[in-house]
């Protein structure tokens, strides 16, 4: 089994002010979808933890210079959960956070999936699944020949793993004994037609991750002190490529999302909105979220 | 028309020197670099190659990460599958994300001619010239296959690079200048325009030479880009000759003929024939003796040329 990280080497202080992130990061992306008529609120409500302690606290970046060459790389290789990355990428500084209502209208930066080229901070395109593991891979690869500091960090998801290509970049990863590359698996079982499971089971994950010759940390991916806790453990390992396989709630936060591949890519109702938001604005802290 | 030279490994030798010079290229292959000839640039810089092993697709999208850390990466494995196998990498991570990466595909057309349908490529022309942003550009000699190379290593963006397997007569010398984008007038005539692309250029030339034995003048022309295409020089030709034949070795569907009928069909129609396969795929055989039955041939050029001029006003 992998190791269980039990107490979190983070400050309480930290964790709770990333918790409130998260909160806010969840109100933005159901108000988004709402107000887009599309979009896919389950899985980026799964991610969000792990979205906000990337952008919150691990990730070097500089909001006013988002080429800057030696910034982390992050690629939501899942990119259905764009508005998810949309809302961090606003709170973080990089457009403002009005322009998030924008979301999926004609002429926005803030494409159905994300766009390199249109939005400010977004690394690479994505949208469709199974490029950004090996995509990350490059990213490594050039930081290694460059002698560049960056670290990449690819946000897979669990679905996406079915796909082949994921194995390509997976086994090249190890090959190159790439160190600077962290992928996380947002494991929510849950997919677009229905539990992962029974779709098509991936178990045991983390056997076929550590058979590919990666070092593998599994953890509750809402779990705010863990996350960062095994974000750090990954910049110390040496000679392999780090997976984070996070296990996560689908559509988490959101009582009637949890859970439901209904939820994967529908739009909320104005009622469903007003429920979604008087669960979101009243509570986190009971619901889980604290290390 | 006597002298011939492999064009694959122009390329390879000619990556390898490009690397030299550039210390930013960088070339992926995919288990196949004693056929690519990226062996050339493995060997002497060990450090910028990588293979990944029979795994095109995710090799496609290593070269696209590589390129977004600033490197100009050679990605080398067979036409066929770098343009179907990986043809949604190209399409979202190249195109789309409009990713400096250079797909270099070898083994174009008939030219692994013994190996068969499977390893001959005759639709990477249509499927990669759907691709916006993607440039497209097939090589018709040894000395332009080298030329290629630093050409498509400094363009601004990606390129679709068809190569060939074969031996092929030389018909450049080194002053030709290659530029993308670019068409090259290779012989005058008033008559019509045989517009060739890849080994068929050469065949064309045979093509004019024996049309001017029937009291033909045929121009002859090279399309080497297909992608961005010298409209201006095609339907210069179409207006100053009045017809045209397309040879290519590829489908009729959606390469060279095609990219020349949308042309002058919008602009200027006028009488055009279209050498190259019939819809439908080869077999496995001798190169010279495939391109002869699938109508690939200085013959079939010929006739397609006196068809055209039946067809003229």
């Amino acid at each position: 089994m992998s190791r269980e990280i039990v107490v979190s080497f983070h400050p309480e202080s930290l964790v709770a002010e990333l918790v409130e992130k998260v909160r806010l990061l969840r109100i933005e992306v159901v108000k988004m979808i709402h107000q887009a008529g599309s979009g896919h609120p389950g899985g980026s409500l799964s991610a969000a933890e792990i979205v906000t302690a990337l952008y919150f606290h691990q990730l070097r970046l500089d909001p006013a210079h988002p080429d800057w060459p030696e910034r982390d790389r992050f690629i939501l290789s899942k990119g259905h959960a764009a508005p998810l990355l949309y809302a961090a990428l606003a709170h973080r500084g990089f457009f403002s956070r009005e322009e998030l209502a924008t979301l999926r209208q004609m002429d926005s930066r803030l494409q159905g999936h994300p766009d390199r080229l249109r939005t400010p901070g977004v690394d690479m395109t994505a949208g469709a699944l199974g490029h950004g593991l090996s995509i990350g891979v490059g990213l490594a690869l050039a930081a290694r020949l460059n002698d560049a500091p960056y670290r990449t960090y690819v946000l897979l998801g669990d679905g996406e793993i079915q796909a082949g290509v994921i194995w390509e970049g997976a086994m090249a990863a190890a090959k190159y004994r790439l160190d600077q590359l962290t992928a996380i698996l947002d494991y929510n079982d849950v997919q677009l037609d229905g539990p992962v499971h029974e779709i098509m089971p991936l178990e045991p994950v983390v056997d076929k991750w550590r058979a590919f010759n990666w070092h593998v940390m599994e953890i509750d991916g809402h779990n705010m002190g863990q996350i960062l806790d095994a974000l750090d453990e990954a910049e110390n390992i040496h000679g392999y490529p780090t997976i984070i396989v996070a296990h996560t709630t689908k559509g988490k936060g959101v009582s009637f999302m949890e859970n439901q591949s209904a939820w994967h890519g529908r739009a909320p109702s104005d009622e469903e909105l007003r429920l979604a938001l008087a669960e979101l604005e009243e509570e986190m802290g009971e619901r889980g979220g604290r290390s | 028309m006597t002298q011939r030279a492999s064009m694959r490994v122009a390329y390879g030798k000619a990556l390898a020197e490009c690397g030299a010079l550039n210390p930013e290229l960088v070339v992926l292959d995919a288990d196949v670099s004693a056929s690519t000839q990226s062996h050339y640039f493995a060997a002497r810089f060990p450090e910028r190659f990588f293979n990944l092993g029979v795994a095109e697709a995710g090799m496609v999208d290593v070269a696209v990460g590589l390129a977004l850390g600033g490197k100009v990466p050679f990605v080398n494995t067979f036409a066929f599958l770098l343009s179907l196998r990986a043809a949604e990498q190209v399409r979202t991570c190249v195109a789309y994300a409009q990713t400096n990466v250079k797909l270099a595909a070898g083994y174009g057309g008939l030219s692994d001619s013994y190996d068969g349908p499977t390893h001959h490529s005759i639709c990477d022309l249509a499927v990669m010239r759907a691709m916006p942003h993607l440039a497209v550009v097939v090589v018709a000699d040894a000395v332009e296959a080298r030329q290629a190379v630093p050409a498509v290593a400094e363009y601004a963006g990606p390129v679709y690079l068809r190569l060939s397997r074969a031996e092929v007569p030389v018909i450049f010398d080194e002053r030709h200048p290659f530029r993308i984008g670019e068409g090259v007038l290779l012989r005058q005539g008033s008559d019509l325009t045989l517009m060739g692309t890849g080994i068929m250029v050469a065949r064309c030339l045979e093509a004019a030479e024996e049309l001017a034995g029937q009291g033909i003048q045929a121009r002859v022309v090279e399309i080497h880009t297909l992608k961005p295409l010298d409209r201006a020089l095609i339907l210069q030709c179409a207006r100053e000759t009045g017809g045209l034949v397309t040879a290519e070795e590829h489908s009729i569907i959606g390469g060279l003929g095609s990219a020349v009928a949308e042309v002058v069909g919008e602009r200027l129609p006028l009488p055009l024939e279209r050498v190259g396969l019939q819809d439908c795929f080869a077999e496995t055989g001798g190169y010279n003796e495939l391109l002869a039955r699938y109508g690939l041939d200085v013959g079939h050029i010929v006739a397609a040329a006196r068809r055209v001029m039946k067809r003229m006003p």
